[in-house]
């Protein structure tokens, strides 16, 4: 008797999943490790060399930490010298200073002793690092070039094409959810059709017209042609269908213009589905690239994108430079992400756009 | 502490509130008269109007002049200085004695670029949509720290194009770190970007790097919608993982699949910034796709000889090839939403 109740027992908490791992269970987490490594790996290692020096940055194999090789002025030497620790033949240690290397061999001076060169073979000797964060990477491309500006004509892009987004893209929709006229479905259907046509097939007339408007290498040019978005318009009428048509009646009552009602009662009620266009719009502007890269051709309009862009095509060996400016601007986006995740993800997975 | 964080967030608000007031304010100024004279009934033209004044100058009328660029010639992009009508761009477009050979077409960059397009689009939309439903199935799990594993899968897909490419063109350099991490399992050094058989496939590997994130997320919405007494029925029957997976998940799936299957086409067909950043385009044409050639050919700004039509007739290509495109997702989304219903 007791053994068929433990049997019972043993049946009736025999549970078929928990506890007991699967192949699936190990593969997930194999690929979730790697997927961080890959995916945010990149992203690490592009904040910790952009504090390395241009020394640090060409080595290779490459360091992971800024440790960069402390660096000696010897007399009678116009540059300062990398010091290493080598290895003599009788086994002790002693700190050298490097001039150069010639194939195997490096020509080597004591600090303390500038006069007299020693040729050691370079497997004998090893860099002596330090931990020194270069903050020079970061002052330097603000000061002598122009990244200052570049970042100013961003945030003004980005600002002032979010503002006129919002609201003509919020009138709109205003207009084909709250009203009945002749002509709504025309205008829909326009809107939808407005969706089929993305830029890049109308690259050279919208050039063109943006030429005739004078708008050439002027921010101007880059704020109005993506102004009006048709996912914009889609996005906050979805949700306007759904406030309650009393409360306009209501304001009607009140003797509310109609202008009054769209911004007293009709926007602070969207502002959830404007904040997602608002968020949005932000990252289309900011990280926007082919068409500045058509209207702005002058450095003085370069967005931080167009500027990064050139600068990196100009310096090319200037890779501290670079890194630091592609560390600045992807750093607004992130901070965004940082505090925003939740709602930009849902706000994706519902309405499926980018 | 709550309280205080909420009346200071309030407070806040309300500042940011009354430039935007203000400006409303002066707009009614200008509304309520135009009501006033109009009538309630014809305002909503009103509200429509800026709107619809953009979409014409920047879409509507910009089509119809692409049409008109594609079928003059002419160096000028004034209308009266070109000559009208002309099939000169599409004939030299499609100037091939063999459409499968490049090297015979007399705009064989044009060719090159649609080859290499239609290579970049299948491999990087096969393999993105594998990976993205893998690590959607992986993400839907009960694991540990799943919210900080999804925006870390994330995150890329905030990255502007830009950033992207500088740093892939940084880590895949000669003496890069991928390049540093093969050596040190006992590789051969690799030029990724300038070696001509690699580079395609380095450009590839990063583009689905940048936009796997996008359609993880949106399988993963789908993988949510899946009813969960199913699994749970499924599990009560002893049903095995795998043909859970084979047999529940993957067929509800689909309906998904297609729509993000169409929507990374569309994008893949017309990408070229992350590529212009990395690779140019070459080395030589092996990476550029025809949004590079219409770049290019209209625009090149290093003294090469601009050709608005040329570039406009190859627009005009791409855009048959995006309609074809976007009114099969359309067909599909109405088609999921149907059967969406009918469950």
């Amino acid at each position: 008797m007791p053994e068929t109740t433990s049997r019972i027992i043993k049946i009736a908490t025999k549970k078929r999943y928990k506890n007991k791992y699967h192949w699936t269970d190990y593969f997930s987490y194999f690929y979730l490790f790697l997927g961080v490594l890959l995916m945010f790996g990149p992203v690490v290692w592009l904040g910790l060399s952009s504090l390395k020096t241009l020394a640090g940055i060409q080595e290779y194999p490459p360091t992971i930490l800024p440790l960069s090789q402390i660096q000696v002025d010897v007399e009678g030497y116009d540059k300062p010298l990398p010091i290493f620790n080598v290895t003599q033949e009788d086994g002790s240690v002693k700190q050298l200073a490097q001039i150069k290397r010639i194939g195997i061999n490096a020509k080597m001076v004591d600090p303390l002793n500038p006069g007299e060169t020693v040729k050691v073979p370079i497997d004998k000797r090893e860099k002596i690092r330090e931990f020194k964060i270069q903050w020079q990477n970061y002052v330097d491309p603000l000061r002598k070039y122009d990244f200052l500006l570049y970042f100013k004509n961003s945030t003004f892009i980005t600002v002032v094409a979010t503002i006129i987004t919002l609201i003509i893209n919020s009138m709109a929709a205003y207009a084909l959810s709250i009203y009945e006229f002749r002509g709504k479905n025309f205008a829909l259907v326009f809107v939808i059709g407005t969706l089929l046509i993305p830029l890049t097939i109308i690259l050279v007339p919208v050039f063109y017209v943006v030429a005739n408007f004078g708008m050439i290498n002027s921010l101007w040019g880059v704020i109005l042609p993506g102004a009006a978005t048709p996912t914009g318009v889609f996005l906050l009428r979805q949700y306007m269908l759904t406030l309650p048509r009393e409360l306009i009646e209501a304001a009607r009552m009140d003797h509310a213009s109609e202008w009054a009602i769209y911004w007293r009662v009709v926007l602070p009620l969207s502002i959830p589905a404007i904040a997602v266009l608002a968020i949005f719009s932000i990252m289309w502007r900011w990280n926007d690239f082919l068409w500045p890269l058509i209207v702005l051709s002058k450095s003085e309009v370069y967005t931080l994108q167009i500027g990064l862009n050139a600068f990196h095509g100009e310096l090319t060996s200037q890779w501290n430079y670079v890194l630091s400016m592609t560390m600045v601007t992807l750093l607004p986006i992130a901070i965004i992400f940082a505090y925003l995740q939740k709602f930009i993800t849902t706000g994706i997975a519902s309405t499926g756009m980018k | 502490m709550e309280n205080i964080r909420n009346q200071t967030k309030i407070f806040f608000l309300r500042i940011l509130n009354i430039p935007f007031a203000f400006l409303m304010h002066a707009i009614d100024l200008i509304m309520w008269p135009i009501q006033k004279i109009i009538g309630v009934r014809n305002m909503p033209y009103i509200f429509l109007l800026p709107n619809l004044i953009f979409f014409g100058l920047f879409v509507i009328i910009p089509l119809g002049a692409n049409f008109f660029f594609s079928l003059s010639s002419g160096d000028d992009l004034l209308f009266a200085e070109r000559e009208l009508p002309t099939t000169k761009q599409y004939d030299q477009l499609f100037d091939c004695e063999s459409y499968l050979n490049p090297n015979t077409c007399t705009e064989d960059f044009f060719w090159r670029g649609v080859y290499n397009t239609i290579f970049f689009v299948v491999f990087q939309v096969g393999l993105m949509i594998f990976f993205s439903v893998l690590t959607a199935v992986i993400l839907n799990k009960k694991i540990i720290g799943r919210g900080f594993f999804r925006s870390v899968f994330f995150f890329p897909v905030l990255l502007s194009p830009v950033v992207v490419g500088l740093i892939w063109q940084w880590i895949l350099l000669k003496n890069g770190a991928f390049n540093a991490i093969i050596e040190s399992y006992g590789g051969d050094k690799v030029s990724f970007l300038t070696d001509p058989s690699w580079a395609m496939a380095s450009v590839i590997f990063v583009s689905i790097w940048a936009h796997m994130g996008f359609y993880t997320l949106i399988v993963l919405a789908g993988l949510q919608a899946i009813p969960p007494n199913l699994y749970e029925a499924a599990e009560m029957d002893g049903t095995s993982r795998e043909r859970i997976f084979f047999r529940i998940t993957l067929p509800l799936l689909m309906p998904n699949l297609l729509v993000v299957f169409i929507l990374a086409s569309i994008k893949g067909v017309q990408t070229f910034d992350e590529i212009y950043v990395l690779t140019g385009g070459g080395p030589g044409t092996s990476t550029s796709l025809i949004v590079q050639y219409i770049f290019t050919t209209g625009f090149a700004s290093s003294g090469s000889v601009q050709n608005f039509g040329l570039a406009a007739a190859a627009s005009m290509v791409l855009g048959v090839v995006l309609l074809f495109l976007t009114l099969m997702q359309l067909y599909f989304s109405r088609n999921k939403e149907s059967k969406h219903q009918e469950i």
